[in-house]
């Protein structure tokens, strides 16, 4: 009961309040159409603390003025409506402009910062006289401001994050090509560190591979692998293992003399699994188990055409 | 279910056509050898495309229908294991050491071609052969 009186209380004492966050909506409004204002003088001058402070050093000054101006009238706009999602797509499409040209981080942090200094310093130089309505002005601006340097330099981070992982994407599938030579003959070149996952996507893609390609023979080149531990070696066996079983003959190349040594020291079983030195040798093995597999088959099918050359 | 075997030419074809229990498995092997030598046959194919799931007792008894079969004058050859059954085979150890593999039904049929030509080489090795 008291409760409900003491708030019907409170409805009728909020009307200064009202009349508070009123005046603070005013005070927003003042805000914005100072800085629209003086927004010619304001973005020279920001543009020029941004050369002074050495940032963006990747651009020229002609880019950084028309970039300046963009992203003024876009935090202007975000300090009127108090909505950052138009921010946030422009800031999105900035930083996928300025990635490429290597842009740092912290260099976009460092404008938008500037910028909030330049803005606040206009208001001091504006208010001076008034430090009470100074504060109030500030009071509405600061938490906004910090709202849009918070937007901006995330949304640069996120772009830059999505780019690293489109990156790996693409190495990952770069790495493990698997390439048909001849008709019958693919050739899997490892390069790089495997790890446990990337040999079990090595694998499913070659057996895939011999599967969709009809392969007799593979050769799985390791030169480009710099180590190999226990479980990668018996991954190795595992792999030659399931190749034969769908009717592939795979030959390893290009051990390297450590990973030789490694696999011997640590006891690896390779006995079943043929070995040549180099790709030209394993390729050259390959020929000879097709050649000696052809002649039978001309029975039940037709020669490939470059082999009866 | 009944594997159904089927013979062409000189091979016979056991062709599964979805999971089998291990009666059915024993079941094939025993029908399989008898067959082997009433028909006379070179080469015995067992077709496991349909299998998506291969456990030990099924390799076991492929890799015994291979070696009773060798012992009865046939060749055998298993066709059609999938990708991602020959991954799992190889990860429980299960290999099939030396019993033949090859991709499809048509290779299977290359594969015991050669074999028995081989053979017949072998045995008449007087006959000059072109490549051979």
């Amino acid at each position: 009961m008291d409760t409900k009186k003491s708030m019907s209380v409170s409805t009728r004492a909020s009307d200064p309040q009202a009349a508070l966050t009123e005046s603070s909506a005013g005070l927003l409004r003042e805000l914005v159409a100072h800085l629209r204002q003086n927004r010619t003088q304001l973005r020279e001058e920001w543009a020029r603390r941004i050369t002074r402070a050495e940032l963006l050093t990747a651009m020229t000054e002609e880019e950084i003025f028309a970039e300046a101006t963009a992203v003024y009238d876009n935090y202007v706009e975000a300090l009127e409506t108090g909505t950052f999602e138009a921010l946030q797509a422009y800031s999105r499409r900035l930083s996928e402009r300025i990635i490429p040209r290597g842009v740092e981080t912290d260099e976009v942090v460092g404008i938008v910062l500037l910028l909030r200094d330049v803005l606040a310093r206009s208001l001091f130089t504006k208010y001076q006289d008034n430090v009470e309505k100074l504060n109030r002005i500030l009071d509405s601006y600061e938490p906004a401001a910090n709202r849009i340097a918070n937007t901006v330099a995330v949304g640069f981070v996120e772009e830059r994050e999505r780019i690293i992982r489109q990156q790996q994407e693409a190495i990952r599938e770069l790495s493990t090509p698997v390439l048909q030579v001849r008709e019958r003959l693919l050739i899997l070149p490892i390069i790089g560190v495997i790890d446990p996952q990337r040999a079990r996507q090595l694998t499913e893609q070659l057996l895939r591979a011999i599967r969709a390609n009809r392969a007799k023979v593979v050769v799985i080149d390791v030169t480009g692998v710099a180590a190999m531990d226990s479980g990668v070696a018996n991954h190795l066996v595992q792999t030659v293992e399931a190749s034969r079983l769908l009717g592939a003959t795979v030959i390893v190349t290009g051990l390297s003399p450590e990973i030789a040594q490694t696999l011997v020291t640590i006891g690896v079983d390779l006995s079943e699994m043929a070995t040549v030195g180099d790709l030209q040798g394993g390729i050259e093995e390959a020929e000879r188990l097709l050649a000696d597999r052809a002649v039978p088959t001309t029975q039940v099918r037709e020669i490939a055409p470059e082999s009866t050359r | 279910m009944e594997v159904p075997i089927l013979r062409q030419g000189q091979y016979l074809i056991a062709s599964i056509q979805s999971a089998l229990t291990d009666a059915d498995l024993s079941h094939l092997r025993e029908a399989l050898i008898a067959q082997v030598g009433r028909s006379r046959c070179r080469g015995v194919i067992v077709d496991v495309t349909a299998l998506d799931v291969m456990d030990s007792f099924a390799v076991r008894t492929l890799r015994d229908i291979a070696h009773m079969a060798r012992l009865r004058g046939a060749e055998t050859v298993i066709v059609g294991i999938q990708p991602d059954v020959a991954f799992a085979m190889v990860q429980l150890g299960l290999t099939l050491k030396g019993v033949a593999t090859v991709l499809d039904l048509e290779e299977g049929l290359a594969f015991l071609n050669h074999r028995t030509q081989e053979r017949f080489l072998e045995t008449k090795p007087k006959k000059p052969s072109g490549r051979g």
